[in-house]
């Protein structure tokens, strides 16, 4: 286990915190306790092989080079990077961010071992297959995911997994296995590589290559990531995973996911990610893409959980990311659910274009910040097809000196008739130096279409606490009751293996939320 | 690489902005006014050349594009005559200040002269010593710049022609109403009007009138502990209009606000309406009703800071619209840390009459404080069809049942008006609006 000196904090914490009436205790305990007791924190000892340090136009010819890419690839990316340089950071999120030194850190880094690409698991550095599986994250096939029992999991549940290490995929289990469905699952270098008619059609079509500075960023300069793609009419028989580490110091991750689900295809994608506790910044700008097409249908989930900083605020990952979603074709559904506990700074917003007809979009979200952790979150739901169909659940819980903040677009245009989106926000401080804001942009440009948007930091529903009243419960109870019921939506919007780690994660009532 | 430090993009924007606001004032000439008066004017300009005027790339004008508010000359905007209705708040007993063309009019108005109240015109008050207006005027305005800066109240303050200073020292039932007459086609009007509520006192304040082709108003409110005012606008129902208004109000110890404002038609209008709520146990209630049909661009900006605790406020919103009409709503909530026990309320609804009209809003709340109540909503769509079958199946004629729900729809702005008699003026000039726009 690592040194943390996390029993102290809380000690402070718990002196100090003047905590209102009706916030449940365990509550602000979980809270606390998750600040002071970052499990992740340890590191790996590896040999490791940097780029030199700082970026320009040589490091990403390099970067490019080192993946054996394509000149059409080396070319995209310059395109990026000379775009970048002439952006400027966003900002206008509710974020203090300290200057970033883009020159100070590295934008490659990857074990020594990994010099020659393994050809199989085997012959993976054990060092590294030890580093996941102190995660939790067995890259053995034979192996299913601890802790996944009981009568929803059959017997044997398994979970294909892409293990990011800085810059580079360590591994893809269950390959094969995925193959023979005709599911292609594989790290994006490979797929550049394999699969150039694929990435080359979807690769920056849903996030152009300048959509926004780290959007940009990252396409100049990412290392890795996964590339999915489920062919048309396929279920893919097992869930996948990314779980992305940083190991190495002033190294930022950059890695970029696509996923292309084609016609009636069904996948459900994980994503976890952890960091080593350090006192500097570190920098993790990803990009996710996701193409649906006709009747497929996506869910990604994400539990992250990078290293927040301690408890004066020093060191964590500034999470800046940019994932976004293209319903294509009619009848495509994605669904985003983000448990958000980890970070130093999250400037993140999931978002989905409704382009097809009847398509629909879901978000999903559960941000906890505490200490000097800061997060504006949320999404766009871009509504342009008829008929489509949109849902927020965004729940913010924010303590010790937090800043929290739930940013998100509804835009209805004018020819999405009859159009539905629902949207609710809810916060919950804990203590008096945080804060909880709520940015909702709605547009709507047509009549037919309903948007509904309601945000609070107190009341449950009175229609909901009216029926259990009347069927013989106290308040407490029935608030209790609504309450829970409320959390656990968006909580069992997890596929089952990400749900046990986040109820872990978040093991919070929300019944302080009343009152 | 050159070594010469080039700006970036946000840099170079800001350049240009203060470069285009410092053209646009090159030629301006402040209205000649006495000492005090004067300074303030000064004050005001050089806090606009800092701010700059505002563009359709700021971001607290994305909704609504200020360019025809900020160029030189107004736009053409054709007289409207109504003969069809009685002028609103005709038949309210009340003291009249009749500006004409944005000028006063001493013939038209009343005696500027009752029990418990003082009224001194703008453009006679320079050289004269009105402590209580000093320290108001301009100086709610400066307030209102931060955190978002407002640089069209910047330039009322610099340059507005006239307006009214109001004291209020006991409880006047009596309403003071503002007129705003149109004779001139291309008219425009720039007036600044500062209203005190002594502790204990209560003022009804009316405005109403087409104003000019261009019409931008800044009324500065102070009120006192325990006092009570009420603002009841109407704008009129001018097509080509165009409006800018600021209302900047700073509320004491157990003081309330109530303020409503009607709006029918008109090119495009943008109220914006800061309060303070800076004393214990403060009410504000921030209400608006907006009729739109056809080139309307309407846009309600509210920014509410709750600076004590135990305050409680309401952002009552309500648009109709159709034919293309566009309806904007930004709403904030601040909720400093030490408004322990805030009750914040906000909601903003559309009713979309047909498929070409928008709305658009952002509804924000920013709350440091933990124990507090704040909600908000924010909905949009048509008709509801169910109510209307209802009525229908009850026997009323489609185009009635559509009337009575609009109407219906409006009416939770309207409770928002304290005085029965004023809201009834109001709702009778919903009735014509409805009636006329089937």
């Amino acid at each position: 286990m690592p040194n943390n000196d996390g029993k102290m904090t809380m000690a402070a914490l718990d002196n100090t915190l003047e905590v209102r009436e009706g916030v449940d205790r365990e509550t602000v305990e979980t809270v606390q306790s998750m600040a002071g007791k970052y499990k992740h924190g340890w590191e790996t000892e590896i040999e490791m092989e940097f780029a030199p340090k700082g970026l320009n136009e040589d490091i990403v010819r390099l970067i490019s080079e080192k993946n054996g890419e394509p000149e059409w690839m080396t070319e995209w990316r310059l395109g990026a990077f000379r775009r970048w340089q002439s952006m400027e950071e966003p900002d206008w999120a509710m974020l203090s961010i300290p200057p970033i030194a883009y020159q100070e850190q590295y934008y490659y880094a990857k074990p020594k071992s990994m010099a020659e690409k393994p050809k199989s698991l085997d012959e993976v550095d054990p060092k590294l297959l030890e580093t996941y599986a102190k995660l939790g994250i067995p890259l053995k096939e034979q192996m299913v995911l601890a802790g996944v029992e009981g009568a929803d999991a059959p017997a044997g549940r398994k979970v294909a997994v892409d293990a990011v290490f800085d810059s580079v995929s360590v591994g893809t289990t269950f390959k094969d296995e995925l193959a023979k469905a005709g599911v292609i699952f594989c790290s994006i270098s490979e797929a550049i590589k394999e699969h150039p008619e694929l990435v080359k059609k979807y690769l920056g079509s849903v996030v152009p290559v300048s959509d926004n500075f780290f959007a940009t960023l990252n396409s100049a300069v990412f290392t890795d990531g996964s590339f999915v793609y489920v062919p048309p009419g396929v279920r893919c028989p097992m869930e996948l995973s990314t779980y992305f580490r940083i190991n190495a110091e002033n190294t930022g991750q950059f890695e970029r996911t696509l996923i292309i689900a084609d016609k009636g295809s069904y996948v459900s994608y994980l994503e976890g990610c952890t960091a080593p506790k350090r006192d500097t910044h570190q920098l993790h700008a990803a990009v996710v893409e996701i193409v649906a097409l006709e009747d497929a249908e996506v869910k990604y989930s994400t539990v992250q959980n990078w290293y927040p900083g301690d408890e004066e605020g020093r060191g964590g990952i500034y999470n800046f990311v940019t994932k976004r979603a293209d319903c294509r074709e009619a009848r495509a559904k994605v669904m985003w659910t983000q448990v958000e506990t980890g970070s130093a700074i999250t400037w993140k917003y999931p978002s989905c274009i409704l382009r097809g007809e009847e398509s629909s979009g879901e978000f999903y979200s559960i941000a906890i910040t505490n200490n000097w952790q800061q997060a504006d979150t949320g999404t766009k739901m871009i509504h342009l097809g008829k008929n489509t169909r949109s849902r927020i659940v965004s729940k913010g819980i924010s303590a010790g000196h937090a800043q929290n903040t739930y940013r998100g677009l509804v835009s209805m245009h004018p020819k999405a008739l009859n159009s539905r989106n629902y949207t609710q926000c809810d916060s919950l401080l804990i203590g008096d130096q945080c804060g909880a804001h709520t940015v909702p942009y709605i547009e709507v440009k047509n009549a037919s279409s309903r948007v509904e948007h309601e945000a609070t930091t107190s009341k449950v529903d009175d229609d909901q606490l009216f029926y259990c009243r009347q069927r013989g419960m106290d308040e407490e109870e029935a608030v209790a009751l609504v309450v829970n019921g409320f959390c656990r939506e968006v909580l069992q919007a997890l596929p089952m293996e990400f749900a046990m780690e986040a109820q872990a994660l978040v093991a919070i009532s929300l019944e302080g939320s009343v009152g | 690489m050159t070594a010469v430090a080039k700006l970036g993009p946000r840099a170079a924007r800001r350049a240009a902005k203060l470069e285009a606001t410092a053209s646009r004032l090159e030629a301006l000439t402040l209205p000649e006014s006495g000492e005090w008066l004067r300074r303030a004017r000064e004050t005001a300009l050089a806090r606009l050349r800092e701010i700059g005027l505002p563009d359709r790339r700021d971001e607290y004008w994305k909704f609504t594009d200020p360019a025809t508010l900020v160029r030189t000359d107004a736009p053409a905007a054709a007289l409207f005559e109504i003969t069809d209705e009685a002028m609103v708040f005709d038949a309210i007993d009340r003291l009249r200040v009749v500006f004409v063309d944005g000028v006063f009019d001493p013939d038209a108005s009343d005696e500027l002269e009752a029990e418990g109240l003082e009224i001194v015109r703008l453009a006679d008050a320079g050289g004269r010593d009105i402590h209580w207006a000093q320290e108001l005027f301009g100086a709610l305005e400066a307030e209102g710049q931060d955190p978002v800066t407002r640089p069209l109240a910047a330039l009322n303050t610099a340059v507005a022609t006239d307006g009214v200073l109001i004291r209020a020292t006991a409880r006047v039932a009596r309403p003071v109403s503002l007129i705003y007459r149109r004779r001139d086609p291309s008219a425009e009007l720039a007036l600044h009007h500062v209203v005190k509520v002594e502790p204990g006192a209560e003022l009804t304040l009316l405005e109403n009138g087409p104003g000019a082709a261009r019409v931008s108003t800044v009324t500065e409110m102070c009120i006192g502990d325990g006092g009570v005012l009420h603002h009841v606008r109407a704008q009129g129902r001018d097509h080509e209009r165009r409006a800018i208004t600021h209302l900047f109000a700073r509320l004491g110890e157990q003081s309330v606000l109530k303020s409503f404002t009607l709006s029918a038609n008109g090119a495009l209008t943008r109220n914006e309406s800061v309060v303070w709520l800076n004393g214990k146990g403060g009410s504000a209630h921030v209400a608006g009703a907006a009729m739109g049909d056809g080139a309307f661009h309407h846009d309600d900006t509210v920014f509410i800071t709750h600076a004590a605790p135990d305050c409680e406020s309401r952002q009552v919103f309500k648009k109709v619209l159709r034919h293309g009409a566009v309806g904007v709503f930004q709403g904030k909530i601040l909720v400093h840390q030490a408004a322990q026990l805030t009750d914040g309320y906000q909601i903003s609804q559309a009713l979309l009459l047909d498929e070409t009209s928008q709305f658009l809003a952002k509804p924000e709340l920013e709350i440091y404080a933990d124990d507090v109540k704040c909600s908000h909503g924010s909905t949009s769509g048509e008709i509801d069809a169910d109510q209307l079958f209802y009525l229908r199946a009850r026997g009323l004629p489609e185009e009635t049942a559509k009337g009575l729900l609009v109407l219906a729809f409006l009416a939770e702005a309207l409770d928002e008006i304290a005085r029965e008699d004023l809201a009834e003026e109001i709702r009778e000039k919903l009735r014509g609006w409805v009636s006329r726009h089937r």
